[in-house]
């Protein structure tokens, strides 16, 4: 089985998260906990329900990663994107842009 | 102008404090997602790849100063500082966040503004000539059958759950710029043998993955039917239309099923059963909404203006962006002065709070207080003075709006693609970008002259490439982008859907296979006056294979 990890967006924000180490929902790839058999893609599964059925988190869904020397990368062009927010520059530089708010 | 009356204003009123209940009553857990999304989804919001998307409708693309400085306010405080401008008409939010939606649709009513059929399947907010009232060519105003649609289908009980979403689109002139028969519904004023005007009826067209030209279901439909005409159609496809797979239940797969002439008869059979009752349109009522549109107080003006010539022999930046942007009016001393949303390298559509300001400031001072938005994801001054012009381009100049490039290649409709649409499966934004670079040099782009390119992310079309002189729809190939090219689409009055040349490209190789079909195109067109599109018609297909491919 492939190595995969949980990812969702927050209810609130909207933002990209992935489910983490310690059952903690962060935005960032790196920290995403991998799986690599059944009973813990289940065991990530169960927890984003839970999330889900907290108000914490919309839509969650396993998605396939490799490892790499630098540490877990998506296997998607799209998952890319959306770890990494978009590849362009929007706004024609807009000024609150330019204040590189977070994802939330 | 449209205008909200006593009706409107409580509707919306209504919404906004249904949808705030709705949102609290998701964020404590009272409804659930699939509960929450047909709800948010029928007041604009959705979710997309990194934030919610909030949609704003800006009916049939008029607005005015006061709504679009709402809207720059929006972008300043509930948003990252801009605004996206879609195919549509309508301005789209990409980073709003839950909780605040319900207080953005409440200052948006405050300007008579609200995001009710944005989405959804129901009927969407009625698209329309950006030039209406102001346009040379035009028979009637459009927006007055736009804003009778309007009043018609906002919450229409029988047609709030159709099989898929329904698009109508309206022009009044004889140039087709609002792309009407690629529309569920395109109506298209005309006049009869007796100098009477009505409608010539178009069903059936549309983009998405079955591309399809609309058919002729009648030729003239005289005014006063319009609405019962349209329920009819509606009533049709309601009830025959397919709802067991999403991606045969648009009316274009049942009128290429049932064949043209079967589903005139049926509209027409429900036509002359409903067309005698309360959906006659009084002609007063007509006289009434006309009254919201009356042309702004023109001034009598020469039909030249010597100020205008002398700033445009003086300033080559000047000359160059009304070559391209400032379109004939019908009123003498007036022009239609268009204002590209695609400068060189960046995203298309898009447009800063800041922008939006100097926008509304312009419009206020020499537009008659009028904006329009664009299908093709650009603004409109529709009623300039030609002696305030050069004072409209200085403004324009100052905030970055004044690139002179409408309707050439840099002018291009692009869907958010993959950097923002959870749809999409490849980007769209970068490539657009690497195009208009890679063309840059405006002298290049006039040698070139009337160039579509339209750019899609993905199959649903969005960004319209079906229709493009050039088309561009990005797919997916064991999950690496590539880029398919069609040739040949057309939008307006003698509308065609592209053919795909062949296999597709690479991210790294198609601003070069670009470069390729319209170098291929300098070569083989019989003179500077024959167009790409034209060159392209008389040639076809061949020798752009034979360059791109060699």
């Amino acid at each position: 089985m492939s190595l995969q990890i949980m990812t969702a967006n927050r209810l609130l924000g909207g933002g990209v998260v992935y489910l983490g180490e310690n059952q903690e929902w962060t935005d960032h790839f790196a920290a995403a906990k991998a799986v690599e058999d059944n009973d813990g893609a289940e065991a990530l599964l169960a927890e984003a329900e839970k999330a889900e059925a907290n108000q914490l988190i919309v839509g969650p869904y396993l998605i396939k990663v490799e490892r790499s020397d630098t540490g877990l990368q998506p296997l998607s062009v799209k998952e890319g994107i959306r770890a990494k927010g978009p590849t362009v520059e929007y706004g024609h530089g807009s000024k609150a842009n330019s204040l590189g708010q977070a994802k939330e | 102008m449209y205008r909200y009356d006593e009706f409107d204003y409580d509707f919306v009123q209504q919404r906004v404090a249904q949808f705030g209940d709705q949102v609290e009553r998701r964020i404590e857990g009272d409804l659930t997602e699939d509960q929450f999304k047909p709800l948010r989804l029928m007041n604009g919001l959705y979710l997309q790849l990194h934030a919610y998307m909030l949609r704003v409708a800006i009916p049939y693309g008029t607005f005015n100063s006061a709504q679009m400085r709402k809207l720059a306010h929006i972008a300043r405080k509930y948003d990252r500082g801009y605004g996206h401008f879609t195919t549509r008409q309508n301005i789209q939010y990409n980073w709003p966040v839950l909780k605040d939606v319900p207080t953005i649709l409440k200052e948006l009513a405050e300007v008579e503004m609200h995001a009710i059929q944005t989405s959804g399947n129901c009927i969407r907010n009625t698209t329309s000539d950006q030039y209406a009232g102001a346009a040379a060519d035009e028979i009637e105003d459009p927006r007055v059958y736009c804003e009778i649609i309007r009043q018609w289908s906002s919450l229409h009980p029988e047609f709030t759950f159709l099989p898929r979403k329904f698009k109508v689109a309206v022009t009044g002139a004889t140039t087709d710029r609002a792309a009407i028969r690629v529309h569920d519904i395109g109506l298209a004023i005309v006049k009869n043998d007796d100098g009477e005007v009505g409608f010539e009826v178009h069903v059936g067209g549309g983009q998405g993955r079955t591309p399809m030209i609309g058919k002729v279901v009648r030729e003239f439909l005289p005014k006063e039917h319009l609405l019962s005409y349209l329920e009819a159609i509606l009533r049709v496809y309601n009830q025959i239309g397919r709802r067991d797979n999403k991606y045969k239940a648009r009316i274009k797969i049942l009128v290429h099923e049932t064949g043209i002439d079967e589903i005139r008869r049926l509209v027409e059979e429900e036509w002359n059963r409903i067309k005698d009752t309360a959906l006659n349109l009084p002609l007063e009522e007509v006289d009434r909404i006309n009254d919201y549109f009356a042309p702004p107080a023109f001034e009598t003006l020469d039909a030249t203006s010597r100020s205008f010539e002398v700033k445009r022999f003086e300033d080559r930046g000047f000359a160059t962006w009304v070559r391209a942007n400032v379109v004939a009016h019908k009123k003498p001393g007036y022009a239609i002065a268009n204002i590209s949303l695609k400068p060189e390298g960046e995203a298309p559509g898009d447009i800063t709070d800041d922008q939006m300001e100097v926008v509304a400031d312009l419009a206020e001072k020499y537009s008659f207080d009028e904006i329009r938005a664009t299908h093709e994801q650009n603004l409109v001054l529709p009623h300039v003075k030609l002696d305030d012009l050069y004072d409209v381009f200085l403004g324009l100049q100052e905030a970055g709006l004044a690139t002179g490039n409408l309707g050439l290649i840099s002018d291009m409709i692009v869907c958010p693609g993959l950097d923002y649409c959870a749809l999409a499966n490849a980007r769209s934004i970068p490539v657009a970008q690497a195009i208009s670079k890679r063309f840059a040099d405006i002298e290049r782009q006039y040698d070139i002259g009337e160039l579509k390119l339209k750019i899609s992310g993905c199959i649903n079309a969005c960004g319209h490439h079906h229709v493009g002189h050039i088309g561009i729809l990005g797919v997916d190939r064991k999950g690496e982008e590539y880029y398919q090219i069609t040739l040949g689409g057309n939008a307006n009055e003698n509308a065609a859907i592209g053919k795909i040349i062949g296999p597709s490209f690479a991210y790294d190789k198609i601003v070069d296979a670009v470069e390729t079909v319209v170098n291929t195109y300098l070569e083989i067109r019989d003179s500077a006056e024959e167009s790409f599109l034209d060159a392209y018609n008389r040639v076809g297909m061949a020798p752009f294979k034979e360059r791109l491919y060699a």
